[in-house]
């Protein structure tokens, strides 16, 4: 029983998909996850529904809970090994040893691991020759209404690091709205936006309508990069590629590379 | 107005609700996304009584029946009979049938508390941070109206609603506040809360709030005298040698205590206080020491139904069980509407 999306990525990256029996509503890649059955939301999760799977083993990401259900699941029997979240490269490594270790696949997490900084270093290395250092502005968007920027202490905030730009709202922390003012104050270059906030919003057409975003150079040279939502944030097994596809974006929108 | 019944037949009735109450425990108690077989249910609870004796029983279905059904099942049951019977206490000292715990300000009292503890809190006080901080809210919203209606005089109860109103808008202003503060992962959680479940109930969570709640809803039932004389209008329940004020502050206090109580550990559960008490006035007549006690066996019988659908429509997920009693609750009421203006 998996909670939590990176989490659940992990397990199939390691081979240890088929002793799967259910999952939350977070967990979208890979689309096996299609197949399993579903116990709700995370941070929502009903103690009889998830035992009602007969699961031996609970993974629960950083944001399951409430808390009285995972100590009703754990009353009952089933071990929970509770993850904290991943927001560096090292901590991503990290999670997928733990995740190994806990599913009984230490082997493979070991090697999927090492894989994994091989390809992260390689993909930094490049960035580093290449990087444009351009000023990108994170937004978390739920429809027109609900647009929150990615600020310190994110995985929005490390992602953009990583890839070699520079967080536009930096001076911000955690996820927060933000108004049309401080959208322009932040004079972001470029918008970073998963894929499901930038559909809520009606594409990019949407995005730069929005107030204060209009104003924006990024808005005045429509530059957007849109990436899955768990590939960006997710900081799992693919976080390589997502460093790779971000700061390619990053770079393809950029004026200089132009 | 409906024929009174004998008192023979409203005990005849009040016993077939309870009857009902009864069997829907039982059903709630052996359904639910995890399959346990009725004879493993009463097997796991007679290893609670006796916890010596060893059972045959999965120990995950002994856990589910023990530690989530049945303290959902007992949380049900005394949040629907406080609810009820406070809002059959509320609708007639106001002589208002708008009148419900909500509109003293409890729920969003309890609302701003809860969302004080979510935002800003952090994780205090572990397990219990939330309703405490939740049933802190909700007495103080319910003092503050009793505080600024206080001194009106001949127009106390009209005072109160009103200040019942503004102390209303006034939480609902904080909680829109921290709503707009939060982190994302906070927002979710307040939404979540602020929809109403029974997901939350937990031993330790009712042996703090059972006994405010049960001893609510007992002084509750013993209103039904003076309700009776105060609809006669205050100044003639005055003559009938009744201490209007006193009695009235009573009222408030009483069931501002056991609601906040419960509405501490479930959020608010909207419309059953105040439909639940209309209900039992068209089945039962006006006489409030029937209302009473039929307005928290029948609060109890559709919160303890509500939350079956609750935890078993979206297997292996759940809803929150105040959208269900909302959704199934409201067109119920409707319908008993429009039979009782047909004329018979």
């Amino acid at each position: 029983m998996i909670a939590g999306g990176p989490i659940g990525e992990i397990v199939f990256a390691l081979g240890a998909g088929d002793r799967v029996v259910g999952a939350d509503t977070s967990c979208t890649f890979p689309e096996a996850f299609e197949k399993l059955p579903r116990v709700g939301y995370q941070r929502k999760l009903s103690a009889e529904g998830v035992l009602s799977l007969r699961p031996s083993l609970l993974l629960a990401g950083h944001e399951s809970g409430p808390p009285e259900a995972l100590a009703q699941i754990e009353g009952a029997g089933v071990v929970v090994a509770r993850f904290a979240e991943a927001l560096s490269v090292a901590a991503a490594v990290a999670s997928v040893r733990e995740v190994g270790a806990a599913v009984g696949r230490a082997a493979e997490a070991t090697a999927l691991a090492r894989g994994m900084e091989r390809e992260i270093t390689s993909a930094r290395e490049e960035i580093a020759r290449s990087s444009s250092r351009a000023r990108a502005l994170f937004l978390y968007a739920r429809g027109p209404g609900t647009v929150l920027a990615g600020g310190a202490g994110t995985a929005a905030a490390a992602m953009i690091d990583l890839a070699g730009a520079v967080n536009a709202a930096a001076d911000i922390e955690g996820f927060r709205p933000i108004t049309a003012e401080s959208v322009i104050a932040a004079r972001p270059e470029v918008i970073v936006i998963p894929e499901r906030g930038l559909q809520s919003l009606g594409g990019a057409p949407g995005l730069f309508a929005l107030p204060g975003i209009a104003a924006t150079s990024a808005a005045a040279s429509r530059r957007v990069v849109s990436l899955d939502d768990q590939l960006l944030l997710g900081f799992g097994p693919r976080l390589a590629t997502a460093l790779r596809a971000l700061a390619e974006g990053i770079r393809a929108a950029s004026p200089v590379a132009r | 107005m409906t024929p009174a019944l004998t008192s023979r037949r409203f005990s005849a009735s009040l016993a077939g609700f309870a009857l009902a109450l009864s069997t829907a425990a039982v059903i709630a108690l052996t359904t639910g996304a995890l399959r346990v077989p009725a004879g493993d249910v009463l097997a796991a609870l007679g290893s609670a009584l006796r916890p010596t004796v060893p059972v045959a029983v999965d120990p995950a279905s002994a856990h589910v029946v023990l530690f989530v059904r049945a303290p959902r099942l007992a949380m049900a049951i005394i949040t629907g009979c406080i609810l009820g019977a406070s809002g059959a206490g509320l609708q007639g000292v106001f002589r208002n049938p708008l009148a419900d715990p909500g509109l003293l300000g409890i729920s969003s009292g309890a609302s701003l508390g809860a969302a004080l503890h979510i935002v800003a809190g952090g994780h205090a006080l572990g397990g219990v941070g939330l309703p405490l901080a939740a049933f802190a809210g909700g007495l103080g919203a319910a003092a503050l109206a009793g505080a600024f209606s206080a001194g009106a005089g001949a127009r106390a109860t009209g005072a109160l609603v009103l200040a019942g109103v503004g102390v209303n808008a006034a939480a609902g202003a904080g909680v829109g506040m921290l709503a707009h503060v939060a982190t994302d992962t906070q927002l979710r959680d307040l939404s979540f809360w602020l929809l109403g479940s029974l997901g939350g109930a937990t031993w330790p969570r009712l042996a703090v709030a059972a006994p405010v709640a049960v001893t609510s809803t007992l002084a509750l039932l013993r209103f039904g005298r003076p309700l009776n004389a105060l609809a006669l209008g205050e100044a003639d329940a005055g003559h009938l040698g009744l201490e209007v004020r006193t009695t009235r502050a009573l009222l408030l206090a009483v069931a501002a205590l056991g609601v906040s109580a419960t509405v501490a550990v479930t959020g608010p559960l909207g419309f059953v206080g105040l439909v639940v008490p209309h209900t039992a006035r068209m089945l039962f007549g006006a006489d409030a020491r029937r209302v009473l006690p039929a307005a928290a066996l029948l609060g109890a019988l559709l919160l303890v139904l509500a939350d079956i659908a609750a935890r078993t429509v979206a297997a292996p997920a759940e809803i929150p069980t105040g959208i269900v009693t909302a959704a199934v609750g409201a067109p119920f009421f409707l319908v008993l509407l429009r039979a009782q203006r047909r004329p018979a």
